[in-house]
């Protein structure tokens, strides 16, 4: 199948060429999706989709634009290519806009990324049923249960992608995910955790015993939960909750953040900015890495990158047009898996050595300002005290600036969170602002 | 698209760590199936407009139904948008979509079978038909129609001009004076970001009861952002307009507007301090401010959550909730706002609904299945993101009337506390009823005067708390015209909202320790 779509982006490339544009990129995708939901043991909703679609890049007359369709019938596919063109046309022109350079697509990796499992297509409905019974079997009717949601979902997605100056590529990619939701009753409040875990293959499905126990466990924990004290403390990050703010940290690295001089890592590259305990790569071909992939959507090659060593900044974000206008060379402008060099330590032997503190197991709301790294997030998780967790706390804030923050890392724990892209342990920082009672 | 029962509000073009899914997309196309189309008045809806007939819709509701169900619906919809981008004074970037389908759904009781295809060939819906029935029992045997009728609808969104007869070569001139208005107004602006979208889309409900609505719904936005230097610090904001508004609508106060507010919000971020940390009054600036709204209350009354008693609203109904100055609603009945409907995807007549009428609860958001399942009239809240999604009981603009005071009483009434302003996002849980919203500019109130400008404070509360909290409300209710989009178990729908001054006597805000 991927070779057909490969020849569809090909196709793509010819027909744009012909109409009038001096470069192409195109690209094409599919993918069949399955989900099945269950709640309190009746199956709820099924949805099957399949999808596919193209998107082509346009550069004319030192013009550019990007265009997408999913209308794919031959005769709707020439006009829309030719309005395309037309369009380009009508834009200013930009110096900096240019087809990325041919070199960048050299060395691209052998290497199997193992991001298929061809038995996934097989799952019968009575398969995907029976794990659903299961997870559910677990949760309903255990003490305190409102109500629980579980679900199975699969995916099967195929790409390609072909430019007018030689690029040729295609991947395939397999996903299966379970989820399983428990909503508590506790006197009007209804504390509600989930469980969400899986990966390319069926090997990587968490057990769905651990699954089912893991969300009602979370949200037992919720139970009783007050609303903390105002101080400022230290902050232990659960490796649930790590992804979401070491995501924040990285999120102004890219060409368009730095060329629009809205990021706060600008001209850090070489600098101590945070907590020398901080190591970050970008890793493109882990095997079976949620992010992984043999090229970008520019055709770069991927290969895997230091972003943050030893608490020094070692590389951006960049991609073709963002690097031309920066006058600096490309690194690639898409994230991919994200490595944390970890500890010595789990989770609750770093706790242990906390003597007052506030472990914080998810966020809600909140956002951070790319320009000056300035935070402020609602947080949910339990009181530290004497080296153990206590009382559970929420209707709380955490509020200051990221690299304030990751410069008062203390500890990294050696227990990644497994089913994100963003591989964080759990985290430690001294003297965090929390706003509560 | 799994995710915990969180909802999430994002501000357009502002900081927002979470990425938008508004349609991508295009104009002036001679490309679709469309192409040569009448706007307004087809003279067969489905001809007219998806290139399908009667009888097919009547093939494949009947294979739908086959397997017997309460009801079947069939969401066909076409779109097409554009976006067009100004930056570093150049609008060298643009972009263009189509998008159509048709979403299958079939309900049996409070479940759904779902299937769509992008095909819109007799074999390809046949085939989504036979997956979504799949769902069914062999219990029910409603039976499928074989002819349609027509229904009217409201008109809320008329455009003398749709999108799809306005050029590129129409909207640069706007982009490029929004850069330049923008640039005139302070020397300290560094770099200027102009976004332009706007889409144009069509939708034909055809359901069981034999029952064919059609909806067509302009939406445009025009959003500029900002960055300017001083003393060698950058800040960076912005500002946006948008609605289901045509472009005669950007005329040169709007767009003077736009990059005022941009600016000034921009620039107030250098003088602008954290508050101290902990419980506060919070005084609520009208406009905006209805992010609370759409937070502390709104997705509560989804009516889904109440349906499975999973939200902490599901025992409230009937019962006084807030002080009785307080009235608040949901309403798709705004001409030409972003939330505004003429019917829901469900191809019910959008309404006025009160949530809150004299500070009881009073009426939940619902759909076809809510709607049955309490056995009421659907309150035209039934919405989904587009053919590829369920529906689901949403919000479409959500507001609170004025009360009795004035802003002045309300400010000069405060000793020690902020006011709310702009905002970028929000949260919800809808079980334990916490919220959060992102304050992006606000006020710091002492001894009942404005002192100085704050930043980047994240407010958490518990939603019946402050509705319970509420003590003022003024006469001045204002409705936001951003470009807000609201996320749900990851479908986004476009809403809107708004607020009078509101006192809310105690809420957490998100600041520094001594």
């Amino acid at each position: 199948m991927a070779s057909t779509l490969l020849q569809s982006a090909q196709q793509a490339v010819e027909i744009a060429k012909r109409l009038g544009a001096s470069d192409v990129w195109a690209s094409c995708s599919q993918s069949h999706g399955v989900n099945f939901e269950m709640r309190n043991g009746m199956l709820e909703k099924v949805e099957d989709s399949t999808s596919r679609g193209l998107s082509i890049r346009i550069w004319a007359d030192g013009r550019y634009s990007a265009h997408q369709t999913n209308d794919l019938r031959p005769q709707s596919l020439e006009s829309f290519i030719k309005e395309a063109v037309a369009v380009t046309r009508a834009l200013q022109e930009d110096p900096f806009r240019v087809i990325p350079d041919p070199e960048l697509f050299q060395g691209r990796s052998n290497k199997d990324l193992d991001l298929v499992d061809r038995s996934i297509g097989s799952i019968t409905r009575e398969q995907r049923l029976d794990m659903l019974r299961a997870m559910n079997q677990r949760i309903q009717g255990q003490d305190k249960v409102l109500s629980t949601t579980t679900s199975v979902s699969t995916s099967e997605n195929e790409s390609a992608a072909a430019s007018s100056n030689g690029f040729n590529g295609n991947f395939e990619t397999t996903g299966i995910f379970v989820f399983a939701d428990v909503v508590l009753d506790e006197d009007g409040k209804r504390p509600e955790e989930a469980f969400f875990g899986g990966g390319h293959h069926r090997d990587e499905l968490p057990s769905l015993e651990e699954a089912a126990d893991t969300a009602l466990l979370w949200a037992r924990n919720r139970l009783g939960s007050k609303k903390g004290p105002t101080k400022k403390t230290t902050m232990v990050v659960d490796p649930r909750a790590g992804g979401s703010i070491v995501g924040r940290l990285l999120s102004a690295l890219d060409g368009a953040s730095l060329q629009q001089k809205r990021s706060f890592w600008n001209g850090k590259v070489g600098e101590q900015s945070v907590s020398p305990l901080l190591t970050i790569a970008d890793d493109p071909l882990l095997v079976r890495g949620l992010q992984s992939r043999p090229f970008d959507n520019e055709g770069i090659a991927c290969k895997a990158i230091p972003i943050i060593e030893k608490g020094i900044l070692r590389n951006y974000y960049i991609d073709t047009y963002y690097g031309n206008k920066l006058g600096i060379a490309p690194t690639t402008g898409m994230p991919t898996n994200r490595i944390l060099a970890l500890g010595q330590k789990d989770r609750d032997s770093l706790i242990n050595d906390v003597d007052v503190g506030i472990l914080v197991t998810s966020w809600l709301g909140g956002n951070s300002d790319g320009a000056t790294g300035d935070f402020s997030l609602g947080v949910r998780g339990h009181l530290i005290e004497r080296g153990r967790v206590t009382n559970p706390v929420s209707e709380m804030n955490v509020t200051g600036n990221l690299l304030a923050l990751f410069g008062s890392l203390r500890a990294l724990g050696n227990d990644p969170w497994k089913y994100s892209a963003m591989k964080v342990p759990t985290l430690v920082f001294d003297g965090v602002s929390f706003s509560g009672t | 698209m799994y995710r915990l029962n969180r909802r999430e509000m994002l501000g357009v073009g502002l900081t927002g760590a979470v990425a938008l899914t508004l349609p991508t997309f295009l104009a002036n196309s001679g490309s679709s199936a469309l192409a040569a189309l009448a706007n307004d008045a087809p003279v067969d809806p489905f001809l007219d407009w998806f290139g399908i007939d009667e009888s097919m819709i009547a093939k494949v509701m009947a294979e739908m139904m086959s397997g017997g169900a309460d009801f079947a619906d069939v969401y066909l919809q076409h779109s097409r948008s554009n976006s067009v981008r100004l930056e570093d004074g150049l609008v060298s970037s643009a972009s263009t979509g189509i998008d159509q389908g048709v979403g299958l759904r079939v309900v049996v009781g409070d479940q759904v079978g779902y299937a769509f295809t992008e095909e819109l060939t007799l074999e390809s819906m046949l085939g989504a038909a036979r997956t979504a029935a799949a769902i069914a029992n062999g219990s029910n045997k409603a039976i499928a129609p074989q002819r349609f009728t027509l229904g009217s609808t409201q008109s809320f969104y008329h455009s003398k001009v749709p999108w799809d007869q306005v050029g590129i070569d129409a909207k640069l001139p706007l982009l490029l004076r929004a850069e330049s208005m923008t640039r005139e107004l302070d020397q300290s602006i560094k770099k200027i970001g102009v976004m332009w979208t706007d889409s144009d889309e069509r939708v034909l409900i055809a359901d069981s009861s034999g029952k064919v609505i059609r909806d067509r719904r302009p939406m445009s936005r025009l959003g500029v952002t900002v960055t300017a230097e001083k003393d060698g610090k950058l800040q960076s904001h912005g500002s946006n307009l948008a609605g289901r508004r045509e472009l005669s609508w950007y005329d040169e106060d709007k767009l003077r507007q736009v990059s005022k507010e941009a600016v000034d919000r921009t620039l107030l971020l250098f003088d602008a301090r954290r508050p101290p940390a902990g419980e506060m009054p919070v005084v609520l600036a009208a406009g905006a401010s209805g992010i609370l709204l759409h937070e502390a209350i709104g997705h509560g009354m989804e009516a889904d959550f109440n349906r499975k008693g999973t939200s902490i609203y599901s025992t409230m109904l009937g019962k006084e909730v807030a002080p009785k100055f307080v009235n608040i609603v949901d309403d798709g009945t705004q001409p030409f706002e972003r939330g505004a409907l003429n019917v829901d995807d469900e191809g019910n007549p959008t309404e006025k609904t009160y949530m809150v009428k004299d500070g009881v609860l009073s009426s939940y958001l619902h759909d076809k299945i809510s709607a049955k399942h309490f056995g009421v009239a659907p309150t035209g809240s039934g919405r989904r993101e587009s053919f590829r999604h369920v529906v689901m009981p949403r919000m479409r603009s959500t507001y609170m009337e004025s009360g009795p005071s004035t802003r002045e009483e309300i400010i000069s009434d405060v000793k020690m506390g902020i006011i709310a302003e702009t905002f970028t996002n929000g949260q919800v849980q809808i079980g334990a009823g916490d919220f959060t919203f992102y304050i992006k500019n606000g006020w710091l109130i002492e001894d009942g005067k404005i002192t100085a400008p704050i930043k980047d404070v994240n407010i958490i509360g518990n939603g019946p708390e402050a509705l319970k909290n509420v003590v003022m409300v003024a006469n001045d209710l204002k409705l936001d015209t951003g470009g807000w989009t609201c996320g749900k178990d990851g479908q986004s729908v476009p809403v809107s909202q708004g607020m009078p001054t509101v006192l809310v006597s105690k809420m957490t805000v998100g600041g520094v320790n001594g």
